[in-house]
């Protein structure tokens, strides 16, 4: 079962990378207090991604023809997991070079790679994906934005929702619907990109639990579109988008959303504990690496089936399932260590930074797909649907 | 090589001597020597034993498909313990009895497939010794239809320097691989029989909260699979680390898909007549052998919480360099 799922291991070519990676963190993220690299994710800093588009880290799965690196995906896995562990502010360029690049790579024309891929490359074309809506979050065929052709373009009306950094981005890849109704579920979907500066879209921040406003709703009031807008073919846009979420579930980003706090959370005990004392947080450690352990090796074997040109959705999905339950587990068990000693002072830094990865860490499971869907997913792969 | 290739005359092997009447057999008491023979004489059990010595001279990573499958039949002998030994043996230059050899890692708990075994190599701590069985006064258990034994008097016989990692670095790999051979055969059948088995009109299959089961399921036999391949991949001398990765995820997973198995098969998985036990008692045993995952964690955890390095490097230099 799953025959090909299997151990590989990260070339030396592609591990090289890691101290010129680092370089560019120290540079621009020292002094970035605990609690805003927990963020990482959702740190937006153009000029950070800037500086890794000139430095060549932007890009690296691209063809150099335009502007990419033609360095294939354990590349990427390498600088993805130097910036995650680091807490480095990746949110500016990380939809448009994971996803939106690949995916004009694949279904775009000639013209839209050229005007497009160089500048994702650079970190200056920052995109964001339009695919929840109100009424369809994980149940994308319910997607009732729509755009009907006018004039040689398209003309679009409709609301996207939960929609990562819009407020910041200048294109959007929208899914909506060119045909039919929400009756035909994948039938008549495409896929537009949608410059956010044109006349009739409003995009409006929703300010989290945490007091962050990185989701925002957008709003398509009459927005006019060139016939370039699309991308790849009308009516193809359900394929499209389970091959672009292939490639939003397989990276190593499923693993580390909470490796700052748990990295701060190793320094606390160190520097809190006498080494004897240490002994009863030693499973718990121990329990954390292991699955660390095991996950990275789970999420290495899955570049390797998108390094060999396949499309992982199964392997995507279990390692983005197990990997988000660890990223979950993290602020539960840290807490209560911290909780455990009562007397142990806690620094307002580690404080804050555990608060937010815990009030955050639902969302893990949301983003990219639920895991409801994802389990649902791994189950038809297994013959059972 | 093509593993492939070691691993279908192997499979066949397996099917035609430790079918599930046979592995009844032995736990019932039945000789093995006639199963035994015919693994002594495939020359499988020198596939670890290094060309000048007369075997394969794999490496434990080459094999690890022969390893799955003798913990996906389950072979009622030390089979996987022997492979090591032997390799052992030969690397020391001492000659490699004709029976199966036990791995002993200590003393105080009872070790799988025991009374299978005519030898036994044993770690004291210092050094390993080579014994024959009846000197170490095995102790059956009375677990029922367990083959696990323990093993109290001191080692004697021939005495052979410990791997780096000692021998319970490498038992607890060969126990991980083993889960994961089980778990994969439990993850087949359980996904099957919910295919098959119809309740309230449709195959329980078809209901979600079933499929979520057998989805998270799936997601631990790959944790398995993947685990054991990590601990296989650095020879005979397995770093503590890797060890505890591999026997960590594996035994911690042991409880959910032995559970999970029997939750989707209902009451006939209980049932003595039923092949799903023959994998789930097994496993149990094989989670407690070696260290379980609370005994590698303290390990693994200790050695994590003294370097002051950033989990990521820890985790690269120490388990996956």
């Amino acid at each position: 079962m799953f025959d090909t799922f299997a151990i590989a291991s990260l070339p030396e070519a592609d591990e090289s990378l890691r101290s010129a990676v680092r370089d560019i963190i120290v540079r621009c993220a020292k002094g970035m207090p605990t609690d805003q690299r927990a963020r990482s994710w959702q740190g937006f800093s153009a000029e950070f991604s800037r500086m890794l588009g000139a430095e060549g880290f932007l890009g690296l799965t691209l063809p150099e023809q335009y502007g990419g690196r033609d360095r294939g995906p354990f590349s990427r896995f390498v600088v993805v997991e130097e910036l995650l562990c680091a807490g480095a502010p990746v949110a500016a360029h990380w939809m448009a070079d994971r996803q939106s690049a690949p995916l004009i790579l694949n279904y775009g024309t000639e013209t839209q790679r050229q005007f497009y891929i160089p500048r994702i490359c650079r970190g200056e074309a920052l995109f964001c994906i339009g695919m929840s809506e109100p009424g369809a979050g994980s149940d994308l065929a319910g997607v009732r934005t729509r755009a009907e052709r006018r004039d040689g373009g398209w003309l679009l009306n409709g609301q996207k929702i939960w929609t990562t950094h819009a407020v910041h981005s200048d294109y959007m890849i929208a899914l909506v619907r060119t045909s039919g109704t929400s009756a035909d579920r994948q039938g008549g979907l495409s896929q537009l990109i949608v410059d956010l500066k044109a006349p009739g879209v409003t995009v409006r921040p929703i300010t989290d639990l945490t007091g962050d406003a990185h989701f925002s709703e957008v709003f398509f009031d009459n927005v006019e579109l060139g016939e370039d807008a699309l991308i790849g073919n009308e009516g193809e846009g359900w394929k499209q988008v389970t091959a672009e979420l292939a490639f939003e579930r397989s990276g190593p980003e499923r693993i580390y959303s909470s490796v700052v706090l748990l990295d701060a959370w190793i320094r606390h005990v160190q520097s809190s504990r006498q080494i004897a004392a240490r002994a009863d947080v030693s499973p718990l450690v121990g329990r954390i690496t292991a699955e660390f352990a095991t996950l990275r090796a789970m999420s290495i074997a899955c570049t390797a089936r998108l390094a060999a040109g396949e499309s992982p959705v199964l392997e995507a999905s279990i390692v983005k399932d197990r990997g988000t339950s660890f990223e979950q587990l993290l602020p539960i068990v840290i807490g209560d260590d911290l909780a455990a000693h009562p007397d142990e002072a806690v620094s307002d830094e580690l404080y804050r930074t555990l608060l937010y990865v815990t009030h955050i860490a639902p969302s893990f499971s949301l983003r990219g797909g639920t895991r409801e869907i994802l389990r649902g997913i791994i189950a038809r792969g297994m013959g059972l649907r | 090589m093509d593993m492939i290739e070691l691993l279908e005359p192997f499979q066949r092997m397996l099917d035609a001597i430790a079918t599930p009447s046979e592995v009844r057999a032995v736990e019932e008491g039945g000789d093995a020597g006639p199963m035994w023979q015919e693994f002594a004489e495939s020359g499988f059990m020198d596939a670890l034993v290094a060309e000048e010595h007369g075997g394969a001279g794999l490496t434990l990573a080459d094999i690890e498909p022969l390893l799955q499958a003798i913990g996906a039949q389950p072979v009622p002998l030390p089979v996987a313990e022997t492979m090591v030994a032997r390799a052992l043996l030969a690397n020391a230059g001492i000659d490699r009895p004709d029976g199966p050899i036990l791995m002993v890692t200590g003393s105080a708990l009872p070790v799988p497939c025991a009374a299978a075994a005519s030898h036994a190599l044993v770690d004291d701590g210092e050094q390993l010794h080579l014994s024959p069985m009846e000197a170490l006064s095995p102790v059956t258990t009375g677990a029922y239809h367990s083959l696990s034994m323990r093993l109290t008097d001191t080692p004697s016989g021939e005495k052979l320097a410990r791997p780096a990692g000692g021998l319970r670095a490498i038992a607890a790999v060969l126990r991980a691989a083993l889960i994961a051979g089980a778990a994969e055969r439990l993850t087949q059948m359980s996904t099957q029989f919910a295919n098959e088995r119809v309740q309230f009109g449709k195959p329980i299959g078809r209901q979600q909260a079933v499929q979520h089961m057998l989805a998270v399921m799936g997601e631990d036999m790959i944790a398995c699979r993947i685990a054991a391949q990590l601990g296989l991949s650095k020879g005979l001398d397995v770093p503590m680390p890797v060890a505890a990765a591999a026997k960590i995820t594996t035994s911690a997973a042991v409880p959910r898909i032995a559970a999970t198995a029997h939750a989707v098969h209902g009451a006939i998985g209980i049932s003595e007549e039923y092949d799903l036990q023959l994998l789930t008692r097994r496993l149990h045993e094989w989670r407690l052998a070696d260290g379980s995952e609370g005994y590698w964690e303290a390990l693994l955890g200790a050695a994590r919480l003294a370097s002051p390095d950033p989990t990521v490097d820890w985790v690269r230099t120490e388990i996956f360099a």
